[in-house]
């Protein structure tokens, strides 16, 4: 049955962790509700892999614990845990056909032939591998073999929990779709607790209900996909969601205005008693909220026009604005700038988030 | 074309001259020497193709050939498996890895024939080890006389000398197999057993090919270790393919059919060269297959 | 030594052919993107343009001169490949340097430092590329690249084996760095974005054929056939049948529509419908259509909604986060004047007008 996953632990290097640096997950305390579609998400070497491998058994973290369903199963191996692990590459077993790979892990927990067959037959159709299922398994695409993957994990009737690393990244670009779109209806049909890792926001912000945005061994900010987007809890989640990520200006605060370069933007009442007194002021604003005009108004600094690329369905403008490089994405329908031109931008609105210290304040 | 290029053969002349001294120029005399009788070396006489007829229905040469097989297969039927099984105990990686390959190649770095004296040695009842203790075991064992115990004592000798070689190139051949596999296989539950069949087994599968082809050619050929310790005895219950060449050719001195068997000896490893190699090129496009399909 | 021309060249290995025979001549001086699904001849034809492999037919010609079957070594091009090629006995400083003492060049040391500072690459000099991350291994390579100052440089998916922040970061500042020289850049790519993104020119390859080359934002607007619109589009582009009834066309046994930029001596055509001409808001002469939702995918910037209706499974792109359930009824349009028409064996009939083309 889908299982509740509890983690309260860190994983270090070595045995006597000083510093930050020694850890490869910094302590943390995270629940993953039964039936959730969850997703890790981070640059290279942020831990992710190493947390779904703790999750799955096949490491033990240096201190602390893992709970499945309230049980701790810290000692446990994957295989007591009834977990199902999708890994970067398909791994089948390559003298056996499609049927056979997947019979493979019911047949070693001794379940009656019929029903082994019938399962093998149910999952195959969820995944549209019907037609193949008397083929040899190594002959097959790369995503039929990963899709062979996921229904190994999947065809066992009380697994706990699926855990996906990486997945997609050897398939071709043209074929990720209908799989992203196979793993959203695994995951409405079978309501099981799905944890994915990836550095691909798309597949994250996609699959996931909720994301977990991590960043050299620690969990930066835990939210739905608007959450994240709209409401960054830290520079990283900014920068790293979005594409291109948020821009950010570094500024002072001078009592009911921000000192941008040398303009002055108005705070608002609440702005600015939250930034009150605090250096290390970042304003952030994502692309697509950064407003162009070819006037001087209230409240906008001038940038100069670096570079524009059309991107076939929407603009996306380079800019040099006090000291700093800004990126807006705009309709195709809105007014053309040549390179090199003066502009003025608006960068306040509900959408601009102000970061002290990197963290988000208001 | 750039001259450059032509300069390049002469750089490989002096190579030319190596190689042709030692192996072109003694097959063409070994040719030359199968087409003749040479009842004395002045006096020759061409006979065309009659020593490979007079060869091919050598009886003693029959016998000598069967003996060989029979060897050759039982040596590829102990050391295969023994190999398996040697690198899948060797640990994978550490410090005890390094010493334990070292360990285990150690019997290939012994000369071949110092092979043969330390077996000779070991078989004796008086001071060999092996030898000493059967007989306090009150086991008949005596490999000069007894042809049974000369041929178990040979083969153990093969087995001893060269399953490391086996062991290691399995030992490669498992260390490319990447940890998902082993993990994947965990969570499905996989036993041991199955974890060998269905992953180790066919992921060793190129490197088992070539560890065949190289005892099989290897065992096919074989001549020190056998002569040292046995001598081809007792009478010629070890006398195996190259040694009865050489007691023809050295031994009674008739170089015309020694040559001409010299040389269907030569084309029956060439032949099984080309089988196993096609074999070989035919599982590289399977797997090749495997990874990109 | 910028200008490459292929004429009729083509490839094959034993019985399988992987470039069909195919023409074109690059850009001098600019990006060429090499863009097709992997297996289409992207590799193919890069290896044949940098000499790495001889055509079976056809020449390779570069300036004028007739370079088919002259090696690599004298064609003076780089490349840069997928899996991040570095010398791994040198230090990053001598790797950079190495084209450089090759040709014997003086300054070498201001010309390696300037370069890594470029690349971003120069606290790094002393240490050897395993110690490096990928993203820092894959910027050795791209600086001995450019450190030749070869005339062709080739990039074969450079960016692939990266996360999705370091290869638009990377991105980034690849296109600068071709933008100040003056080389002639081929990158090959699956990835339609990163085509558009780069700008310059694309040749869309499609299994061992050259379907389209020209300026990147005139293949993306005029695609000459439907598979040349195919693999230029990501998300997949919408793709219905419609047949001729009385002036007015019948989408695929549905609803009608009218296409008064289309003549009406045919009697069958394709539509092609890009996500993002999809809306959810109605205007004046659009079309509607009506559906299910299936999946709404966020990747923050947009949203993709996955819809099946009685057309087919189609794919609406709009901006920002929005949510819809799964189930739900929803009603598309799309304006008749935006679809690209295909004739039945794919070629472009008819393409929608830019928006320039509209303003003006």
């Amino acid at each position: 049955m889908a299982a509740r996953i509890d983690l309260n632990l860190a994983h270090a290097y070595q045995a006597n962790p000083t510093q930050d640096s020694d850890y490869a997950l910094l302590p943390l305390k995270m629940s993953f509700r039964a039936g959730g579609a969850y997703a890790l998400l981070g640059p290279s070497g942020c831990g992710k892999t190493t947390m779904l491998n703790i999750m799955s058994g096949l490491v033990r973290p240096s201190q602390g614990h893992v709970l499945f369903d309230g049980v701790d199963v810290t000692d446990k191996s994957p295989q007591v845990r009834n977990i199902a692990q999708v890994f970067q590459f398909p791994v089948i077993y390559d003298t056996m056909t499609v049927a056979e790979n997947l019979a493979f892990p019911l047949r070693n927990r001794h379940m009656p032939e019929n029903d082994i067959r019938k399962r093998v037959g149910q999952i195959a159709e969820m995944l549209e591998l019907n037609g193949q299922l008397n083929q040899r398994a190594s002959g097959l695409t790369a995503d039929a073999k990963q899709k062979i993957s996921l229904g190994r994990g999947l065809v066992r009737p009380d697994v706990s929990a699926i855990l996906f690393d990486e997945p997609l990244t050897v398939i071709d670009p043209h074929l990720k779709w209908q799989l992203r779109r196979k793993l959203k209806q695994v995951h409405q049909e079978l309501k099981l607790t799905l944890i994915y890792v990836t550095h691909d926001q798309v597949e994250a912000l996609t699959f996931a209900e909720e994301v977990v945005v991590m960043t050299r061994g620690k969990a930066v900010q835990i939210g739905s996909a608007e959450d994240l987007f709209e409401k960054p809890a830290h520079t990283f989640v900014g920068h790293f969601i979005g594409s291109p990520g948020m821009n950010f200006l570094a500024g002072e605060v001078d009592a009911q205005h921000l000192l941008v370069g040398e303009r002055r933007i108005g705070l608002n009442d609440q702005q600015a008693q939250s930034l009150k007194g605090l250096t290390n002021i970042k304003l952030g604003i994502r692309p697509e909220y950064v407003h162009v005009e070819a006037q001087e108004s209230v409240n906008t600094i001038p940038a100069q026009v670096e570079r524009v690329q059309d991107l076939g369905t929407s603009m996306l403008m380079t800019m040099r604005c006090a000291g700093h490089v800004l990126r807006a994405r705009l309709p195709l329908t809105a007014q053309h700038f040549k390179v090199g031109a003066g502009v003025h931008v608006s960068l306040l609105g509900k959408h601009t988030c102000f970061y002290h210290n990197e963290e988000l304040v208001v | 074309m750039k001259p450059v290029n032509q300069k390049a053969w002469f750089l490989i002349l002096p190579v030319l001259v190596c190689v042709a001294f030692s192996a072109i120029i003694p097959l063409m005399t070994v040719v030359n020497y199968s087409v003749q009788d040479i009842i004395s070396p002045e006096r020759r006489v061409f006979v065309g193709t009659e020593w490979f007829a007079s060869v091919m229905r050598d009886p003693d040469l029959h016998e000598a050939l069967w003996r060989q097989i029979i060897f050759s297969f039982s040596v590829l039927a102990c050391e295969i498996p023994l190999g398996i099984l040697l690198a899948l105990s060797m640990p994978a990686e550490g410090w005890r890895a390094s010493i334990t390959l070292v360990v285990v190649a150690l019997s290939l770095l012994i000369p071949w024939n110092v092979v043969g004296t330390i077996w000779q040695i070991y078989g004796r009842a008086d001071i060999g080890l092996m030898g000493a203790t059967l007989q306090l075991l009150n086991i008949d064992y005596n490999y000069t006389g007894n042809a049974t115990d000369a041929w178990l004592t040979v083969l153990l000798m093969d087995i001893w000398h060269w399953t490391p070689l086996v062991a290691l190139l399995c030992y490669a051949g498992l260390r490319s197999i990447p940890d998902a596999y082993y993990q994947a296989a965990r969570i499905d539950g996989a036993s041991k057993l199955d974890v060998f069949r269905f992953i180790q087994l066919p992921k060793m599968r190129g490197v088992l090919i070539i560890a065949v082809l190289l005892r099989f050619m290897d065992s096919f050929m074989i001549y020190t270790e056998p002569f040292v310790l046995t001598g081809g005895g007792p009478g010629n219950a070890t006398t195996f393919l190259s040694q009865y060449l050489t007691q023809k050719a050295v031994g009674q001195f008739d170089l015309g059919p020694a040559a001409a068997f010299s040389l269907i000896y030569f084309l029956i490893i060439l032949l099984l060269c080309f089988i196993l190699y096609n074999w070989m090129q035919q599982v590289g496009t399977q797997a090749k297959e495997q990874i990109h399909g | 030594m910028s200008h490459l021309q292929l004429s009729e060249v083509s490839k094959s290995v034993g019985a399988d052919v992987h470039l069909h025979p195919m023409s074109f001549a690059l850009q001098p001086h600019a990006v060429t993107v090499l863009l097709g699904a992997t297996q289409a001849g992207k590799t193919s034809v890069m290896r044949l343009m940098a000499g790495l492999d001889v055509p079976n037919t056809g020449d390779v010609i570069v300036d004028g001169l007739n370079v088919t079957g002259v090696p690599v070594r004298e064609r003076h091009v780089a490349m840069v490949y997928q899996q991040f090629i570095n010398y791994p006995s040198l230090t990053v400083f001598d790797n950079i340097a190495s084209p450089l003492k090759l040709r014997k060049e003086s300054h070498i040391q201001e010309k390696v430092q300037d370069l890594a500072k470029r690349l971003h690459i120069d606290p790094f000099l002393k240490r050897f590329p395993s110690e490096l991350s990928g993203g820092q291994q894959q910027r050795v390579a791209l600086a001995r690249a450019l450190a030749k100052n070869a005339p062709l440089i080739f990039l074969d998916e450079p960016l692939v084996n990266l996360d999705y922040k370091l290869r638009e970061e990377l991105r980034e500042e690849l296109s600068q760095l071709f933008a100040m020289g003056q080389s002639t850049v081929v990158y090959a790519t699956t990835d339609p974005g990163e085509a558009l993104l780069l700008g310059g020119y694309t040749a869309v390859l499609k299994e061992g054929r050259l379907l389209q080359y020209g300026p990147t934002l005139e293949v993306f607007r005029r695609p000459a056939s439907l598979d040349v619109a195919l693999a230029f589009s990501d998300p997949p582009l919408n793709v219905v049948s419609a047949q001729s009834h009385d002036g007015n066309w019948q989408l695929n046994r549905g609803p009608f529509v009218a296409l008064p930029q289309l003549e009406t001596m045919h009697s069958q055509v394709t539509l092609g419908i890009r996500a993002a001409t999809l809306r959810v808001e109605e205007k004046s002469g659009d079309m509607a259509i009506h559906g299910q939702v299936q999946l709404a995918e966020i990747s923050g910037t947009d949203t993709f909604v996955h819809f099946h209706c009685a057309l087919g499974e189609w794919v609406m792109q709009k901006t920002g986060v929005h949510f819809f359930e799964l189930g739900a009824r929803l009603t598309l349009y799309f304006d008749p004047s935006e679809v690209y028409i295909f004739s039945t064996d794919g070629v472009l009939l008819s393409a929608p007008l830019s928006l320039a083309n509209r303003r003006a």
